[in-house]
């Protein structure tokens, strides 16, 4: 390669405290287009508050992140026009109760990015028949299992078109025997080239699908390699003795 | 027995059209009430959007101060008070319309209650709903308007029908400024008859009927806006 890609994101010396708690230190990291990185490490080090400082939903306190080129903490940046390209997919689902599966997928690409009903409708349903929920159109969220939710909530962060996707631990509220579903369908979307960054304890699917694993402890970055070296060749002592006691 | 019953009733509704009196009371009892109802709901939900936005992003400093007195104030003095004060300190010099008057007093009153019950609503919403619109790009109004209102509106439903069952009692004692609503109009037969027992009953029966009318509606909305929650 001659050109030197740029990264989708940048995250230079990021930094975030809540009161006295400094939950993140010093995180710098760059995700290029089509990365598949997993984020793993032990509860508590911070790394949903690392996933949730990329689109702010957490206020970083210290330190910058660029998206596409543009400084998203500056706080003049119009933040919810970037989240726009940044899908999200919470532990707890958080679809929209009191509205159908369809209106969850259709009312922000219709509200936001003013596409017509049907067109809106026509992507969503094509969505939904890649994941197998094209029967479930008019159903409510309460009326699915904990797996068809999630396939939804990443079907309605899709529809936004995102450039990048964001998984927060995806699997970690499902009952076992619908965790392969939705890592499935992960597996597809990585497989498409999707730049997605997963903090997840899913060591299987960390080996298998990203080409970047990172391992976070007490607020930094602490190793990172591709999965095979990272797997079978951990470096950090704590990182060691993280994976003795999951693998 | 019901001779005298039916004597009683003759003169109390329909001798010198006595009746009249309960009608134009109701007439008047339900204007009230229903413009109140709507003040209520027009200004209590936008006190309680600037006190919950005010909670959550700590923006809106001012105007949730302002907010704050307008609740102590209302929910810390009666409601009889708060409309002799409008009709005879507030517009002393004017001379409004006594309706008007009541309106105003009962809407500013209700209000206050209305806007404490949508601020639990919203409140008590959990932040995800808030985080998942955010994070599709929703700013926070749109995030408010799309996602959370509608949810926290249906969930506080039964309690908001208490207080327009409330309100609507409470508008009896409008008499006070000498509104003829329902209650001052059985008053009025029974200070022309000198019999206690037929106008107020009456009353108390309309008020009543009105209630059960008012309930079985918002049960009606309750149960179409649970369809969702299957």
């Amino acid at each position: 390669m001659t050109i030197k890609n740029k990264p989708l994101i940048q995250v230079e010396h990021l930094g975030k405290s809540f009161g006295g708690l400094e939950v993140l230190k010093d995180i710098n990291v760059d995700i290029y287009k089509g990365d598949v990185v997993c984020v793993i490490g032990p509860s508590g080090s911070g790394k949903s508050t690392f996933l949730r400082c990329l689109n702010r939903l957490e206020e970083p306190t210290g330190g910058k992140i660029f998206f596409e080129g543009v400084d998203i903490t500056n706080p003049k940046t119009n933040i919810d026009r970037h989240r726009q390209k940044m899908g999200m997919v919470f532990q707890q689902f958080n679809l929209f109760p009191h509205m159908t599966i369809m209106k969850n997928l259709t009312i922000a690409p219709i509200k936001l990015q003013g596409r017509s009903q049907e067109e809106a409708e026509g992507e969503a349903l094509k969505l939904l028949e890649r994941v197998g929920l094209a029967d479930r159109t008019g159903a409510y969220p309460s009326q699915l299992s904990g797996g068809q939710k999630q396939r939804i909530a990443i079907v309605r962060a899709l529809c936004m078109k995102p450039d990048v996707m964001l998984f927060d631990e995806p699997t970690s509220a499902l009952d076992p025997e619908m965790v392969g579903e939705v890592l499935n369908v992960m597996r597809d979307l990585a497989r498409e080239k999707m730049t997605m960054v997963v903090v997840t304890h899913e060591m299987g699917f960390a080996r298998e699908v990203a080409n970047r694993v990172m391992f976070m402890d007490e607020g930094y970055f602490l190793e990172e390699n591709p999965p095979e070296e990272f797997f079978a060749n951990p470096k950090n002592e704590r990182l060691k003795s993280f994976l003795g006691k999951v693998l | 027995m019901s001779e005298k019953f039916r004597a009683d009733f003759y003169q109390n509704f329909i001798e010198d059209d006595r009746w009249k009196y309960i009608l134009e009371g109701l007439g008047n009892t339900i204007k009230i009430t229903f413009f109140a109802v709507l003040l209520g709901i027009a200004l209590g939900f936008l006190v309680a959007v600037i006190r919950s936005t005010y909670e959550k992003t700590h923006k809106l400093r001012l105007l949730n101060l302002v907010c704050r007195i307008y609740l102590t104030v209302i929910r810390g003095t009666p409601v009889v008070i708060q409309l002799m004060i409008i009709y005879f300190v507030v517009f002393g010099s004017i001379r409004i319309d006594k309706v008007l008057a009541s309106v105003l007093a009962f809407g500013f009153n209700s209000g206050a209650y209305v806007a404490e019950i949508f601020r639990s609503g919203i409140m008590s919403m959990d932040n995800g709903q808030f985080e998942a619109g955010r994070s599709l790009g929703f700013n926070y109004r749109q995030t408010m308007f799309y996602i959370i209102v509608p949810q926290a509106f249906k969930n506080v439903l039964p309690a908001l029908g208490n207080e327009f069952i409330v309100l609507l009692k409470e508008t009896s004692v409008a008499g006070y400024i000498a509104v003829q609503d329902l209650t001052k109009g059985a008053d009025i037969i029974r200070s022309r008859t000198y019999s206690a027992f037929m106008p107020l009953m009456a009353a108390a029966i309309i008020y009543l009927g009105m209630v059960m009318i008012f309930t079985y509606f918002v049960e009606k909305l309750e149960r179409r806006l649970r369809n969702s929650d299957h």
